[in-house]
């Protein structure tokens, strides 16, 4: 996968060929007087449905038409033509990159063509990925937000702009762990020596892990997922999964919203459903905190806010949570109208969450 | 004693003042922000019935103050002013007016309104009322505090001096009471006195409210409405106990004199018809009629068709100034008013003026806002209970371009409604003057204006549809498709397309397009002809070429021209329907120009040149 001459890698080669194939099926749209037209799947929760060959949640049949017969088929047809030229002769040609934000800003120049928002010019290369069947990364298109960090006992490889790095994840890296890059699929896993794959939510928890030696003693990879996880993190843990064939749990504050992020790793989310084959880990469990910890433990609480409430009736409705381990959960917290943060276990002393809740835990749920 | 006898001793008159105070919800004093608005309307509907017979452009003031746990309501007009023996019976005397008698458009009907705040005024703060009025800019000003004696229903001076005044001439009110002051909705003093400012663009009016915040309502036109003539009761739907009561207390002495100059809109042959049709003598006396010779009389009423009575008994506020109005009040993009002829119930002249403004600041969401009015008075209170309401409630507006949730009831949109009924007598669901009654020539009449409104709206949409529909697609073909055909052709390195085709098919055209290819040393010629409207287009095409074609079909009909030979064909292509055309040329034809269309619109054909 050198780099060194532009546009000569397969995945640029190939990315390149189905942006020409898009921008060809408009071309002959007009040469054949059909009004130019892309048709997309319909990215709404009605249009998502189980797919139990991988186990995760995909679009349905339901398609929306995008056309030029009207003002804002046409403009989007034109800021798609706008934006291949540029994934095309600024992206792929020159082996360069923009952020999601950058290709915002990059649409100034656009005159007519200009992005609204950059939700909209987000929105447009989502539905390229779906039209071209590849992913953003493929056009060299990468986020904002950073990717996860990684801590354990797990040697790599990162082929990068400036050579192929090696390091260990345990001994080459600082407190903060090892950053992953926005394209996951540059890194090449050399070996490890774990038996199980951590998410956590909070950055105060990981730490806590970290200095408690926890990934030492439980040979544990433990992944950073920072808040509600981006495409990478979701990427990373798919792929410790699959391709060392490690078990993922997941621990998260004990609230609806860190559910939430449980399920887009496990799951999958409705805005990018069209990915679910290469970004969710079906096997993923939930470790924690669960509501039932809450009584077990003993934990300080705060109170659910009406818009906790409302979130956790509303999870009772989402086929994604359709099973008796979370509806006795979900029950049993809106029953206590409490919820409780990871590092609530620093009351009962600083080693109690690695001495005694995540053994108890892992052992519960026969990962050790 | 009997026990009849008994209960005889208890039985005592009521007086009108004090069954009002015990029935105070019959007034509009329900409730403490309602009793405010009630007596600020009342007082500035006196002040602009006595501007308006005086002929003086209202100048009204009126102040809100907090004055301790009560109000003070302060109401001042630059009218001619009372004489000082008429102002106790006038603000502390219930039912005592200059009206009730008349048969003319006015605001004020019974005499209770300005007496009844003064009774609430009373029994609420226990203070008098504060009147001063001036008639004549060379005359002291006369001053009083009243109150009402309740039992006796007959007012009681506390206080009379003359004093000096700076107004010319003009009347002050100022009246205590308990309350509360409420803003931002249209059941407020604020919102009732913006709703008379509507229908009333000749008057100009200030409010101060409790926390010395000033609106000025300023006038709009500087004309006078059209003043109201007393009129004769109309013979058209009068019941057989008023004809009885007017048959007997009558002056005249003969019964066709007394048709002719009791009731309006009957002259002498009218009057003549109707004795005859009654079978009574013309020259009988009135008085000496019978029940069943009257009963002749009434029926013989109905039989004849007697024409609408004079317009002059009433002042509409004309299309012209309910437009000026909504245009003050609200930003419109919109507005249809209409006034409708007078019509007739119960003996009694009314018409109906609606109003009708869309678009512009008016919110989308929720129901259309209905200003409804009565002789230039606004109504506020119990809606649903309106004729007015009902009427519009009754509209399939869905017809009309606006949405109506469930097919019926008041509908949704950025709209708002005016409905004015002017009348010699209003018929009120109740003396506190809130609603209109259901009268059927009422509701009849009030549909018809709002049908009239609504139709001049579903023009004034279908047209801005079409215009939007026109400028997007104008849009599309001049600065978007141009485009992208333009970025398609950098991406690929390739020839620009065409986009002709497909502007055709985007602005439904008819699409004419050539294509020729040499065959056998000779040119192949092939013309398709698109239709993509939904109607049908009948039109000729012409192909101006150097010889004659051959191998042409369908057959065209040629004509010799000059230096060449005009071929053309008479088509007629049904919508979505295409036309194909062939013929041959030598090898060495010139190249024919453009085709040519003749018989259509240039707009709307693509691909051809059109004459």
């Amino acid at each position: 996968m050198s780099s060194e001459r532009p546009g000569t890698d397969p995945r640029s080669k190939r990315a390149e060929e189905n942006l020409l194939r898009l921008a060809e099926s408009l071309y002959n749209q007009f040469q054949r007087g059909v009004v130019p037209h892309i048709s997309l799947p319909s990215r709404t929760k009605s249009n998502i449905e189980f797919s139990s060959r991988d186990d995760v949640w995909v679009y349905g049949d339901q398609e929306t038409m995008r056309s030029v017969k009207t003002v804002r088929g046409a403009k989007t047809l034109l800021k798609t033509v706008h934006l291949t030229e540029l994934l095309i002769d600024e992206h792929l040609k020159n082996n360069r990159g923009s952020t999601l934000r950058e290709i915002y800003y990059i649409s100034e120049n656009w005159d007519i063509a200009k992005f609204n928002e950059q939700a909209e010019s987000d929105r447009l290369i989502e539905d390229m990925e779906i039209v071209t069947n590849l992913h953003r990364e493929d056009f060299h298109v990468r986020p904002e937000e950073d990717g996860a960090a990684v801590f354990g006992p797990l040697r790599l490889k990162e082929q990068t702009r400036r050579g192929e790095k090696q390091m260990h994840c345990q001994e080459d890296v600082g407190e903060a762990g090892y950053q992953i890059p926005f394209n996951v699929d540059n890194i090449e896993f050399i070996s490890h020596d774990a038996q199980l794959v951590m998410a956590v939510e909070t950055g105060g928890m990981y730490a806590r892990l970290i200095e408690n030696g926890f990934d030492e003693e439980y040979k544990a990879i433990l992944v950073h997922i920072k808040g509600q996880p981006a495409r990478s993190t979701r990427r990373i843990i798919k792929r410790l999964n699959t391709e060392l064939d490690l078990p993922v749990v997941v621990f998260t504050d004990g609230d609806p919203w860190s559910y939430r992020i449980f399920a887009s790793i496990a799951y999958g989310a409705i805005k990018s459903a069209h990915l679910s084959e290469h970004l969710v880990t079906p096997k993923a469990r939930f470790l924690g905190v669960q509501p039932s910890d809450i009584v077990d433990y003993n934990l300080s609480t705060d109170k659910l806010t009406d818009k906790d409430l409302q979130a956790l009736k509303s999870e009772l409705s989402d086929p994604r949570f359709a099973n008796p381990y979370w509806e006795r959960q979900i029950r049993l917290q809106i029953d206590l109208k409490k919820k409780a943060e990871q590092q609530a276990f620093a009351g009962k002393g600083l080693d109690f969450v690695t001495k005694t809740y995540l053994p108890e835990r892992l052992a519960e749920m026969g990962i050790i | 004693m009997e026990i009849a006898e008994e209960l005889a001793k208890q039985q005592k008159a009521i007086s009108v003042a004090e069954f009002f105070e015990k029935n105070r919800q019959i007034l509009g004093f329900d409730s403490a922000p309602r009793a405010l608005i009630t007596c600020v309307k009342e007082a500035v509907d006196n002040s602009l019935d006595a501007c308006e017979e005086a002929g003086i452009l209202p100048d009204i003031f009126v102040q809100i103050r907090k004055s301790g746990e009560y109000f003070q309501v302060i109401v001042e007009d630059n009218g001619p002013g009372i004489v000082p023996e008429e102002i106790p019976p006038i603000f502390a005397k219930l039912l005592y007016g200059s009206r009730f008698h008349s048969l003319r458009q006015s605001r004020g009907q019974q005499g209770i309104g300005i007496s009844a705040g003064v009774l609430y005024s009373q029994l609420t703060s226990g203070k008098p009322t504060r009147v001063i009025s001036k008639i004549a800019p060379d005359r002291p000003a006369y001053y009083c505090e009243l109150m009402i004696n309740t039992s006796k229903n007959e007012p009681e001076i506390i206080r009379a001096e003359e004093v000096d005044w700076e107004r010319p001439r003009g009347t002050r009110v100022e009246m205590e009471m308990e309350g509360s002051y409420v803003r931002s909705r249209r059941q407020s003093v604020y919102g009732s006195l913006k709703s008379a400012a509507i229908v009333n663009p000749h008057a100009r009016i200030t409010l101060v409210e409790p926390e010395g915040n000033a609106e000025i309502f300023e006038r709009v036109t500087e004309n006078l409405p059209k003043k109201a003539y007393a009129i004769q009761p109309h013979p058209e739907g009068i019941e057989l106990g008023e004809l009885i009561k007017l048959l007997r207390y009558t002056e005249k002495k003969r019964l066709r004199i007394f048709l002719k100059e009791t009731f309006s809109s009957i002259g002498t042959i009218t009057a003549q018809e109707l004795c005859k049709r009654a079978d009574l003598d013309p020259e009988r006396s009135p008085a000496g009629l019978d029940h069943e010779e009257a009963v002749r009389l009434l029926s013989a009423f109905k039989q004849i068709r007697v024409k609408s009575p004079p317009v002059d008994c009433l002042s509409p506020i004309s299309e012209e100034l309910i437009r000026a109005g909504l245009e003050k009040e609200f930003r419109l993009d919109f507005i249809a008013t209409t006034t409708r002829p007078v019509s007739v119930y119960s003996g009694n002249p009314f018409l109906i003026e609606v109003g009708l403004g869309y678009g512009g600041e008016l919110t989308k969401e929720g129901r259309v806002e209905i200003l409804r009015f009565a002789n230039r008075v606004p109504l506020v209170y119990q809606q649903g209970a309106c004729a007015i309401t009902h009427a519009v409630e009754s509209v399939s507006w869905r017809n009309y371009s606006l949405s109506q949730p469930g097919g019926s009831g008041v509908p949704t949109g950025p709209a708002v409604l005016l409905v004015h009924i002017a009348s010699t007598n209003i018929p009120f669901t109740s003396e506190s003057k809130d609603a209109v009654a259901d009268m059927p020539e009422i509701l009849a009449e009030v549909d018809l204006g709002l049908k009239e409104v609504a139709r001049k709206l579903r023009r004034y949409l279908g047209r801005e549809s079409l215009l939007a529909e026109r400028r997007e697609k104008e849009e599309i073909i001049r600065k978007i498709l141009p485009r992208i055909a333009k970025k398609l052709s950098d991406v690929l390195d390739r020839p620009e397309p065409n986009i002709g085709p497909v502007v055709a098919r985007i602005m439904g055209n008819l699409l004419v397009s050539r294509e020729s290819e040499q065959q056998d040393g000779r040119i192949s010629v092939r013309l398709v002809v698109e239709n993509h409207s939904d109607l049908i287009r009948s039109f000729k095409l012409h192909e101006l070429l150097g010889e004659r074609a051959e191998a042409v079909s369908p057959p065209a009909k040629v004509i010799p021209l000059g230096d060449g030979y005009d071929h053309h064909w008479k088509l007629s292509i049904g919508p979505g329907k295409k036309a194909t055309i062939s013929y041959q040329i030598g090898a060495n034809g010139k190249e024919p120009a453009e085709p040519v269309v003749e018989g259509l619109e240039p707009e709307i054909v693509t691909g051809a040149r059109v004459i």
